[in-house]
């Protein structure tokens, strides 16, 4: 018997080749892709009076309590932007990335059963829930320039800057960074399910670490290494600059967020693929 | 001929236990192995997968070294005893877990129905799952799209297509489950028991769908079940496994055959060996049939005298109650004294016997049987279990034609 069978069209071995992505497979089913997505998105809502209108509600409370705490009560700067506006561009932009991470890192975990009993490439999962989160994030977005407009009509001076071309750039960067993430967690969790908790309160302190609440030009010298360090400020940054022309517009930090994106995204992939072959024995 | 499916020296280790501290530092060891470039040390270890030996490792073997070839068009039935192998391998072939040594070569695509209903949501309605199903399953939007009338019909759930799948019964999750399956178009098919599901009229379906797809559209099946019947009806060869071997590979008789005699008790055995549950109040020292505490007995009586002594702690009512099975695990008779004269004997504090002799009838044909020993105080309490304790082989009775009559052809009991 021979070992080795290359008149075959498929193979089926202990391990696969580390750098496989695979990436065709998950084009060939796309259509699970779209149907996953249309399940969370249905299934979202169905049974609930108000239905979509959650994904506002959720942002529209947290900007208030934003506004109310760090703008009403601790006065902290917001560039000179209204205060409504101001957290809800940062909320609206955060809450993306951290539902996106929070959501893709129970992948494993989650869909254990299914996973269980059919192969499908299970990178269409993570992506499915990138998808969906995505839709939410476009009714977020449209709330948010719906407020922006009533600013802007109430004369308001918002400077709208040519950095908004870079508003897809952004979203695919956040995107891409909470789904890298998210699937080197998940996979990490198969064993070890202590870094569930950590990322469940982990994204929440980062957010403090990100110029969601403070514009980075308000930052103390001491801690600005810190949201510096942070992938996600460029991105937040970039975000308002776009919308308010405050803040900072830098290169160097979005070209470090991007870099940090495209490693975590292959990282978080290739640990994905590695761990789906087996995970079935440990999780 | 060139095989589609092409299984060498699969193998498939687990782990036993709880995964804690250990893991990680086994882990860790394994790693440094591997950057060393050594072979992982904990491949080396590892036993037989007998459940009901206590081993000494952490490791098993669910698997190991199987090989095995499939025909294109083949109907493979894979038979074994519970925690032989078989549900290892479909998981194996179906691409849910992957082996730890060995290849599986094949041609086409492999579709896997090791449950039906997979993934179904209950709050999409089952158009709605139709589609989800059958895209994880592997079929495309559009594939699904020409099939759906077909899938319905196949469901027979038509009225309800367009309400969530939470308000169907169990039944009709289930139709619709293998309605989508059974349309499923990849070269192999792998199929675990299914076809266990449903009413009798929906098995039939299924079996008879199943043998349409292997003997009209050609294609490979595997089929894993423990339903001999099935087996017998649908698949054209059989692999046996045990505790994780290959055990035969060869025609569907013989290797039922070569099942059936697996299942055989062990050799100088004991009755109170089969035990499988005993409560704290209770110690049986000893079962004994007929003068002989052996679990193996050819029998020339037509009677069973059962001797059993042991301890209880309180006074306890304890009846006894044996059922007959035969190899194909269908009880054939019951003996209950307690259910039938609704009174169970009490027995003090203490030491006891109990001595029951069980009559057998007159025409009792020649065959093989298992028998269970239960104690118990009926429909309230069990004491003790003892399943498939006793192989008994009757001696039958032989006519006055010299013929003799044989419990597979002529039934339990020859009439006068």
């Amino acid at each position: 018997m021979s070992t080795q069978s290359t008149e075959y069209a498929n193979s089926i071995l202990p391990k696969d080749s580390l750098f496989d992505l695979r990436l065709q497979e998950i084009w060939r089913y796309r259509d699970l892709l779209m149907l996953f997505v249309r399940r969370d998105f249905v299934a979202k809502y169905k049974q609930t009076v108000l239905g979509p209108l959650w994904f506002l509600i959720q942002p529209m409370f947290q900007t208030a309590v934003l506004a109310i705490v760090f703008g009403g009560m601790a006065k902290l700067s917001t560039d000179g932007v209204p205060p409504i506006l101001f957290y809800l561009a940062g909320v609206t932009a955060w809450n993306y990335f951290a539902n996106c991470l929070k959501t893709t890192s129970t992948t494993f975990t989650a869909n254990a059963t299914l996973f269980g009993k059919v192969y499908f490439p299970r990178a269409v999962t993570p992506l499915s829930i990138i998808i969906s989160n995505l839709i939410q994030f476009g009714i977020g977005l449209f709330l948010f320039l719906f407020i922006y407009a009533y600013y802007a009509l109430t004369g308001y001076d918002l400077k709208p800057t040519s950095a908004l071309l870079l508003l897809p750039l952004l979203i695919v960067l956040m995107g891409f960074m909470g789904l890298g993430l998210g699937m080197l967690v998940s996979a990490m969790t198969v064993k070890y399910r202590d870094l569930q908790y950590l990322v469940d309160f982990g994204v929440q302190l980062l957010m403090y670490a990100t110029p969601v609440i403070l514009p980075l030009s308000a930052v103390p010298d001491k801690y600005k290494p810190i949201m510096l360090a942070n992938p996600m400020s460029g991105i937040i940054e970039t975000f308002k600059y776009g919308f308010f022309g405050t803040g900072t517009l830098s290169w160097e930090l979005l070209a470090y967020s991007t870099l940090f994106t495209l490693l975590a995204f292959l990282i978080g992939l290739v640990v994905f693929n590695k761990t789906e072959k087996n995970f079935m024995d440990t999780v | 001929m060139k095989p589609i499916i092409k299984v060498q020296n699969l193998s498939k280790q687990y782990r036993l236990g709880t995964i804690g501290t250990g893991t990680l530092r086994n882990d860790f060891k394994r790693w440094m192995y591997e950057i060393r470039g050594k072979e992982d040390p904990f491949l080396k270890i590892g036993e037989a997968n007998d459940r009901s030996i206590k081993g000494s490792s952490e490791y098993v073997w669910a698997l190991r070294d199987i090989n095995f070839e499939v025909m294109a068009g083949e109907v493979l039935g894979v038979i074994g005893k519970n925690g032989a192998g078989k549900s290892t391998l479909l998981k194996i072939l179906s691409k849910v877990t992957g082996p730890t040594n060995g290849r599986i070569d094949y041609d086409g695509r492999i579709g896997s129905l090791l449950e039906v209903g997979t993934g179904f949501h209950p709050e999409l309605t089952g158009r709605e799952n139709i589609f989800l199903n059958g895209a994880i399953l592997g079929m495309t939007k559009a594939e699904i799209r020409s099939k759906l009338d077909e899938i319905i019909d196949f469901s027979g759930c038509e009225r309800y297509i367009d309400t969530p799948v939470k308000r169907y019964s169990s039944g009709m999750t289930v139709r619709l489950g293998f309605a989508v399956a059974a349309h499923l178009e990849p070269e192999i098919l792998v199929v675990d028991e299914v076809l266990a599901v449903g009413d009798a009229e929906f098995q039939k379906k299924a079996i008879g769908k199943m043998q349409d797809v292997s003997r009209n559209d050609g294609r490979t099946v595997l089929f894993v079940s423990h339903n001999m019947s099935a087996i017998e009806s649908l698949c054209s060869r059989v692999l046996v496994l045990k505790n994780g071997t290959t055990y035969f590979t060869g025609s569907v008789q013989d290797g039922l055959k070569k099942y059936l005699a697996a299942d055989e008790l062990p050799v100088n055995g004991l009755i109170i060996d089969a035990q499988t549950y005993s409560h704290p109040h209770i110690r049986i020292n000893s079962i004994a049939v007929n003068g002989s505490a052996g679990n193996q007995l050819l029998l020339a009586d037509n009677f069973l005298q059962v001797d059993v002594s042991g301890e209880i702690q309180v006074s306890e009512q304890i009846a006894l109650e044996v059922r007959f099975f035969d190899k194909h695990e269908r009880q054939v008779a019951f003996y209950s004294p307690g259910h039938y004269y609704g009174t169970t004997r009490l027995y003090e504090k203490g030491a006891f016997q109990m001595r029951e002799t069980i009559t057998l009838p007159e025409g009792l044909t020649s065959g093989e049987f298992y028998l269970t020993f239960d104690f118990a105080l009926p429909n309230i309490q069990i004491w003790a279990s003892y399943p498939k304790a006793l192989q008994i082989n009757t001696k039958g009775i032989i006519s006055k034609t010299g013929r003799e009559f044989v419990y597979e052809t002529e039934g339990l009991i020859f009439l006068k």
